[in-house]
């Protein structure tokens, strides 16, 4: 009796998986071993290890990081700060309401606030530094990476401080450790959970984000995302396109395994 | 003690600040009777004027909350399902399994599930369109809506199903009249989420749109290439309230049957 009644609900949702999750992922395998004219080869993956292209993925490697140290060091601050608050919910939610945005919508605000004659530039002039080039820099594809991801990085940490119980802290201040000590030994240990959660999902899009590449740092930066949507929707060389995602793809569930996979605890 | 608190609070309003300026400068210059982001001349709800008579842009609206809602929806019951199926898996390896499939697409970058839906679509032969978009926003719903309603059915306790069976309930029965009752928040949050997730889209839909169809993820996208129109502003500011009221609507929800938020909840 129990059986069958498995049966009748794991159909669809089995079927989902294999034609959404299972196909997919095979299909770009598939593909990756197809060059322009659909020959069967491994000639993008002889090309993948061309300079050109290992340039571009230790650069986006090196940008990915660069945005998820700095997500890291605002938002664990403004983590912890917000659990000292009183209204702890509310500060929660305004700090988490702007990533409820349309990321397009942030994006083309930075267009706005950084350019020539932009917000930015405004500031820079009160305080005699002048205007600046700001736009299509790096310093501004970070920046706006950062401003993207701080929630995401802020919530798992703060689930993380709020599961501390406060009579740690206590006993450590009693037995007569400093502050510092006490944040260093006591409180950054029993959250690293959080960080790793936090790190995980800024780490993994920041690769990818090719919407940002495109309008806030006028293509002079390319991550992975960025190259992977010019193969398939440019240039059309799915094949190129798709061994670019199989390393994507690699490196994602290599992240997944270093931070400790799905078991981390911000993220369940 | 007390200036320590002060540098704090200090330190998170500075962060509160930069999290809202962006759309702030958006809101602000929506109302500037001149065309750009740089002098504001005088108020004016021209842009609102424009953004209402643009045919072709409330039609993308229209088109983005017809999919939005049919997927959200869609993805609700085929989520429902699929929690149903995964609690009543007995074996531990084959429910963690399951598990780890359905969370491959929350933690995939979009460019990936747009790249390997794209080549899914063209060797399906499924026309790029508003069919392709709504399958595909169907299909990174589902998960979403399986983690929403899954702890809710863990929580379940089994007595309540045998207690009904017991008084004679048939199986549909149990189903309309015991669980989806108990577990009907973490149905809303899911609705709530999938529905917002497909609001948000950008990287998936310019992926698999094709020519003639479009959303306002990938109108605002090609209308920011070409630099800064005060109608986007003055649409983003509609956007931001709408999003303001969904979420408020959300956590009133959520609140009402005691969720703590987690990561999935706003992870783009």
């Amino acid at each position: 009796m129990m059986t069958r009644a498995r049966n009748i609900y794991l159909v669809p949702y089995v079927l989902w998986i294999v034609l959404f999750v299972v196909a997919p992922i095979a299909l770009i395998g598939y593909y990756s071993l197809f060059d322009v004219e659909g020959k069967l080869t491994l000639g993008n993956y002889a090309r993948f290890f061309t300079p050109v292209y290992m340039k571009m993925t230790l650069n986006s490697f090196w940008y990915a990081l660069l945005v998820t140290l700095w997500s890291l060091v605002i938002a664990y601050p403004t983590a912890y700060l917000i659990t000292r608050t009183k209204h702890k919910q509310l500060w929660l939610l305004l700090i988490i309401l702007p990533s409820w945005i349309n990321l397009l919508l942030k994006a083309y605000a930075f267009i706005g606030l950084f350019g020539t004659y932009g917000l930015a530039n405004g500031l820079l002039e009160l305080i005699g530094i002048g205007t600046r080039q700001i736009l299509f820099t790096d310093f501004s594809f970070i920046f706006v990476s950062v401003y993207i991801f701080i929630p995401f990085m802020v919530l798992p940490i703060y689930n993380a401080l709020e599961e501390l119980p406060p009579s740690l802290l206590d006993a450590s201040r009693d037995l007569g450790a400093s502050a510092w000590t006490t944040f260093r030994r006591v409180i950054l240990p029993l959250t690293l959970g959080g960080v790793k959660a936090g790190c995980q999902v800024v780490f993994i899009p920041a690769l990818s984000l090719f919407m940002i590449t495109r309008l806030i740092a006028g293509n002079r930066v390319i991550t992975l995302g960025t190259a992977i949507e010019q193969h398939f929707l440019v240039t059309q060389d799915w094949g190129m396109g798709a061994t670019i995602a199989v390393f994507l793809i690699l490196m994602m569930v290599l992240i997944m395994v270093v931070t400790g996979g799905r078991k981390t605890r911000g993220a369940k | 003690m007390k200036r320590q608190l002060n540098w704090g609070r200090l330190y998170l309003v500075a962060v509160f600040i930069v999290l809202y300026s962006p759309i702030m400068y958006l809101t602000y210059y929506s109302f500037n009777s001149g065309g750009t982001m740089r002098e504001f001349e005088s108020f004016s709800l021209e842009w609102y004027g424009e953004v209402f008579s643009d045919t072709r842009l409330l039609i993308i609206v229209l088109n983005t909350l017809v999919i939005a809602l049919l997927a959200s929806l869609i993805s609700t019951v085929l989520g429902i399902v699929g929690a149903l199926a995964i609690r009543h898996v007995r074996q531990l390896r084959s429910k963690q399994a399951l598990l780890s499939l359905n969370n491959v697409l929350i933690v995939s970058p979009d460019v990936i599930i747009g790249a390997s839906f794209l080549i899914l679509f063209t060797m399906a032969g499924v026309q790029l369109g508003f069919n392709s978009v709504l399958i595909s926003h169907v299909a990174f719903s589902v998960p979403i809506v399986v983690l929403m309603v899954l702890p809710k059915l863990e929580e379940m306790s089994p007595t309540l199903i045998d207690a009904a069976r017991d008084l004679g309930a048939s199986r549909w029965q149990v189903l309309t009249k015991v669980t989806l009752p108990f577990i009907k928040p973490g149905i809303f949050a899911g609705f709530f989420m999938a529905f917002t997730y497909s609001l948000d889209d950008f990287a998936v839909t310019f992926f698999v749109t094709g020519n003639g169809f479009s959303t306002l993820s990938v109108e605002i996208y090609s209308r920011a290439r070409h630099g800064v129109s005060l109608s986007i502003n003055a649409l983003s500011t509609l956007l931001f309230l709408f999003t303001a009221l969904l979420v408020v609507g959300y956590y009133f929800i959520s609140q009402k049957s005691g969720n703590k938020p987690t990561n999935a909840e706003v992870a783009p």
